[in-house]
């Protein structure tokens, strides 16, 4: 480490201590002033407020406050329901009379927000400066002497770091347990105690682990290209993933306890659209901020690399522009937002009823948002991916890719590149491709018809749950929060169903392929170790053979690692099929031979 | 039918792997370096963080069982061919109907004085790995001795950890035994650019012992003494066949094999690095001590084994290869020294780390070779080119197919054309680019 890779880092470190620390050291004061409730839930909260004697208190944190607040809440809760019975307006249903649950959150939220009183909420442009800005500034002084360097790779000591070895084979399976015992506990409470879904997951989640393990002899296949060694663990990466676990879950599900970052990122929104932040504001500005910084250090670090360099400019501006900024103006211009280059099924939500009754409302600007999403899924994803492979969109446009491809890039070494991995891989990600068509179909009719139930499934609730279990859990908690766990791009292999669908599309249909070069391949294993998709390419490029997968992602990391330079990314239609064969024989030419696999 | 193997490398795991597809015979293969076949090629990236060596081996450990070929961790001791008995270090013995010799290399010792002190070692085994590994915590400085592929391998190790490196190379520029003079000084050049003591045109006279048999200085042969906590050999290597010499096995250099591969033994085969062929094609050597030629004659034993004879064809040279941060491939003819006969066109880009060297018969007109550093061409497309004698101008119209570089890469392929218009006065245009379509078409043809 040099002079500025110690300062650099120092001042991250130090700004994100404060980040950190930022979140406890505000007081609140509760004032009935702020409270912004519906007209009909007013009379029982104030009830509730006199009753609990909480008007003007003090508290000197947030964990007390949000206590009292939500014992506030369901003593008013309570009163509503009381007069429900009693009786309710003519033009309202009972669930809208009444307090729900994610109301409560809502107003918990607004009111935590509003009443906040201390250092951060005070000075949110310093604690912008001292966070956030201390951040960038730190990042940038640490990645800036990598642009001087001699021009080359530079991988020196990955597996020499806690941050970035990876973990233990039982370590790493604690943490998927865990993860996924955690969701669906909390799932069912999320669904409101109904257990049918959660439990449908478990069952499906047994099914394929059967599957791979058993009905495929995978049980006796210890996997050796796991990517984690029982010797290995780096407890700095394993902290990581835990603080970006932790990060996931507050901002989906409680993000009562962010509020002084969403304060902090206030000065910004009144800057662009005039208005304060919330938690997607919040959000959208911490990945902007964190792709574009990372996107310089992927550039410094790829400098003599122009496919990687422009790569990388590209997905920084497609999050900056379109993901950020459009979205932000559209929404200031009252028209309806949206990323334009979100495309569905990863973008779950954009045949949901309320979104298409949204944009046919709003005009022509809305209806041409619902041609361009709908010709883009249906029209566009094929015609480009036959021409170019996935990576027009995964390593070029997409904004989790984006994310994967600069934030997640020290950590690519990770994915598990085993046997057993790719078998799990190929079920659950197309598992959630079936699950988002049916979600999808099933909404759609909704919309149609009307009838929100489909033999014996309620639309809505699979929506619910889909957006619960994929959307938030799966792609944020899991997708980034094991970036130094399992790889920067465990959503984009496993879970992502945009991904499943052009892969299959690659797969098939496509000229995209990595060439090799004939048989200069020494079997090193550097492409295989870095490819983020953990896709096994020294297992092609050693038999000469070129490589059509449905999952790679075309970043070009593998070409740019080979010491050997034996790969090369191209479009061309001629002989995939035949190059792409099992095996090409490496030197003498049979066509009868073939090895048991 | 019983094969042993012995010897885990490229080319044992290649033959095994070959006779399983041809045929259902009890395969066994015996190695005392690993318990598996790894990749001997990426011990460097092991050392410097860039892979662990689970990273480097080709095949998951289940492999091998699932293909039913036996892996035995032991060391063999003696051969009897009469018998057809190995006799293996713990005692056990062992019985083949045919035996593969494929025992690689060992790192040369030319009979230094200190040579066999503890802290001196070659770069070849995983146990050298091992060592330097170990002596790498607090080393204020290594020596490199020898200038080669794996001298320079051996640098930027220890460069990666920040230990000072010195390198003696007996030559005049690096590797300019090998290499044509541009390129060695290009080399030379990039080595002293990353801040390595290179010390050219020097040689290892004595390793100096600190009283512990331990090695804590060398001195080199214009008697300067240099102060260092580990020395490196790496002054090329030779084949690994000590164990046999006293039996009646034909040894010349390495194991004697005629064309199919076999040994003066009946049924007994022998390939790779220890294998020395008796009539080299022409222009080639006897003994090709390289990744790509251990693979071929894995893979041309196995046919020989299951009885189906095939002669050993290396095909066109070529090989590859990385100083630091400089690629370096290379297709067919590339003498150090360039003949009268042949026709030389050499660009360099003002960089200094990126070249393109072809070489073609003057009288002829044919390409020859080509030799490239920091730039990328096809194995196929050069291949066929050398083979068919294409004409170097036919050659240099259509140079964009032979170009491999990742895309958006600027392509130089036109300034080598010019070049060579300027040195012949021609007029020359570069008709196609760089693009797999027109290759396959080419391929093809
Ligand atoms: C650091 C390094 C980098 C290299 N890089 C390149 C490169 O980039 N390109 C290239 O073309 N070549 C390279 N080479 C050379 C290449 O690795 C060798 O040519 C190749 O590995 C030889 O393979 P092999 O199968 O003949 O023997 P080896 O790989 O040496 O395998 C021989 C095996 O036989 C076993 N063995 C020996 N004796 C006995 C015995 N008595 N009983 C039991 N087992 C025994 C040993 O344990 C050993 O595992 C490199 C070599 C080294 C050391
Ligand atoms: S990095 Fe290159 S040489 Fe190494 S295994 Fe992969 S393709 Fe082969
Ligand atoms: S195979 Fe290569 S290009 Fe494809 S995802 Fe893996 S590293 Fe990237």
């Amino acid at each position: 480490m040099n002079i500025f890779n110690k300062v650099g880092l120092a001042l991250f470190v130090v700004a994100l201590a404060i980040f950190t620390l930022s979140l406890g050291l505000d007081g609140y004061t509760f004032k009935q002033s702020k409270l912004e409730v519906d007209e009909i839930h007013r009379n029982s909260i104030l009830e509730a407020i006199q009753n609990q004697d909480i008007e003007g208190k003090k508290f000197s944190n947030s964990f007390d406050y949000i206590h009292a607040l939500r014992k506030m809440f369901e003593e008013a809760t309570t009163i509503q329901e009381e007069k429900a019975k009693t009786g309710i307006p003519e033009d309202l249903q009972e669930w809208q009379f009444n307090l729900s649950k994610d109301k409560v959150n809502n107003y918990v939220l607004s009111i935590v927000k509003s009443t906040g009183d201390g250092i951060v909420s005070n000075n949110k442009v310093l604690f912008w400066w001292l966070t956030i800005g201390l951040g960038i500034i730190g990042g940038l002084i640490y990645i800036i002497p990598t642009f001087f360097k001699i021009p080359g790779i530079k991988n020196d000591h990955i597996y020499h770091r806690s941050m970035q070895k990876g973990l233990n084979l039982s370590i790493r399976g604690f943490f998927l347990g865990a993860t996924i015992i955690g969701i669906l506990l909390y799932g069912v409470f999320y669904m409101n105690k109904n257990w049918f879904w959660p439990a449908v997951t478990l069952v499906i989640s047994g099914i394929i682990i059967a599957l791979v393990l058993f009905r495929r002899n995978e049980k006796e296949h210890e996997p050796t290209k796991s990517a984690s060694p029982p010797d290995v663990t780096g407890w700095l990466g394993v902290i990581t993933g835990i603080y970006l676990i932790g990060f996931y879950i507050l901002l989906y599900w409680v993000p009562e306890y962010i509020v002084p970052w969403i304060q902090i990122a206030d000065p910004l929104k009144q800057l662009i659209v005039g208005t304060n932040a919330d938690r997607w504001f919040l959000y959208g500005m911490l990945y902007t901020v964190i792709v574009l910084t990372m996107g310089i250090r992927m550039i410094a670090k790829y400098w003599h690399n122009k496919y990687q360099i422009l790569r990388t400019i590209s997905v920084m501006f497609f999050q900056t522009c379109f993901a950020f900024l459009i979205p932000e103006i559209l929404s200031k211009l009252n028209m309806p937002s949206m990323d334009l280059k979100n495309i569905w099924p990863l973008n779950y939500s954009f045949f949901f009823d309320y979104n298409i009754s949204n944009l046919i409302q709003s005009g022509g600007f809305g209806i041409f948002l619902l041609v361009w999403g709908t010709l883009l899924a249906l029209v566009g994803v094929p015609v480009f991916v036959y021409f170019f492979g996935k990576r027009w969109y995964c390593s070029w446009v997409c904004g989790c890719g984006g994310l994967a491809e600069t934030l997640g890039d020290p950590y690519r070494q990770l994915s598990d590149k085993s046997l057993r991995a790719w078998k799990y891989e190929r079920f659950i990600v197309h598992g959630v491709l079936a699950f988002a068509v049916i979600m999808t179909i099933l909404t759609l009719y909704t919309y149609f018809s009307g009838a929100s139930r489909i033999i014996g499934l309620d639309s809505y609730s699979v929506r619910t749950w889909y957006g619960f279990l994929i959307g938030s859990a799966f792609a944020g908690v899991v997708g980034t929060g094991f970036y130094p766990l399992m790889g920067n791009r465990v959503w984009c292999r496993f879970g992502c169903p945009l991904a499943a669908y052009l892969g299959l599309v690659q797969r098939f249909k496509s000229k995209f392929r990595i060439t090799t070069n004939g048989s200069q391949c020494i079997s090193c294993g550097n492409c295989s170790t870095y490819c983020e998709m953990g896709i096994d390419v020294r297992w092609y490029a050693q038999r000469g053979q070129d490589i059509v997968r449905a999952s790679c992602v075309g970043c070009g990391i593998c070409s740019a690692v080979c010491p050997r330079g034996v790969l090369r990314l191209e479009n061309a239609s001629g002989d995939i099929d035949d190059r792409a064969e099992e095996l090409r024989a490496v030197h003498i030419s049979e066509d009868e031979v073939r090895l048991l696999s | 039918m019983k094969i042993i193997i012995i010897g885990n490398g490229i080319s044992g795991i290649t033959a095994a792997r070959f006779i399983r597809k041809l045929s259902d015979y009890e395969i066994t293969v015996l190695s005392y370096e690993t318990d598996f076949f790894f990749s001997r090629t990426a011990l460097m990236y092991i050392y410097m963080g860039h892979m662990r060596y689970e990273d480097t081996k080709p095949y998951e450990d289940w492999f091998w069982d699932k293909n039913k070929i036996n892996l035995k961790n032991a060391r063999v001791e003696h051969v009897d061919f009469t018998k057809k008995a190995l006799t293996l270090s713990s005692g056990e013995k062992m019985s083949y109907d045919k035996l593969i010799i494929g025992t690689g290399s060992a790192s040369n010792k030319f009979g230094w004085p200190g040579q066999d002190l503890e802290r001196v070692y070659g770069m070849y085994s995983y146990q050298d790995l091992e060592a330097m590994e170990k002596y790498s915590e607090g080393l204020k400085r290594a020596v490199i001795v020898g200038g080669g592929l794996i001298g320079i391998e051996m640098a930027e190790m220890f460069h990666s950890r920040h230990i000072p490196v010195t390198l003696l190379v007996r030559e005049e520029h690096y590797w300019n035994n090998v290499l044509p003079l541009e390129e060695s000084k290009m080399v030379s050049r990039h080595i002293r650019e990353h801040g390595l003591d290179l010390r050219l045109e020097t040689e290892l006279k004595e390793i100096h012992d600190n009283g512990k048999g331990e090695a804590n200085a060398v001195t080199t042969n214009k008697g300067e003494k240099i102060e260092c906590g580990f020395v490196g050999l790496t002054a090329g290597v030779h084949p690994n066949v000590q164990f046999l010499k006293k039996t009646d096995l034909e040894i010349d250099k390495g194991i004697v094999v005629n064309e199919f591969l076999e040994t003066n033994m009946q049924d007994v085969y022998a390939i790779g690095d220890c294998a020395q062929l008796k009539s080299p094609k022409e222009g080639r050597r006897s003994i090709e001590a390289i990744w790509y030629t251990g693979k071929m004659m894995g893979e041309t034993v196995a046919y020989n084994v299951c009885d189906r004879p095939v002669k050993y064809d290396p095909g066109i040279w070529f090989n590859s290869a990385k100083f630091l941060d400089i690629e370096y491939m290379v297709y067919g003819e590339v003498p150090t020294k360039i003949p009268d006969t042949m026709g030389t066109l050499y660009w360099e880009h003002p960089d200094g780390r990126k070249s393109i060297r072809i070489n073609y018969d003057k009288n002829h007109g044919h390409v020859l070779g080509f030799n490239l550093m920091g730039v990328r061409y096809r194995h196929e497309v050069c291949e066929k080119w050398i083979k068919e004698k294409t004409n170097i101008e036919n050659v240099l119209q259509h140079l964009g197919l032979a170009n491999f570089d990742p895309e958006f890469y600027k392509q130089y392929d036109r300034k080598v054309v010019e070049l060579y218009n300027e040195q012949t006065g021609k007029n020359l245009e570069l008709k196609t680019k760089r693009g797999l379509a027109k290759v396959l078409s080419f391929l093809n043809r």
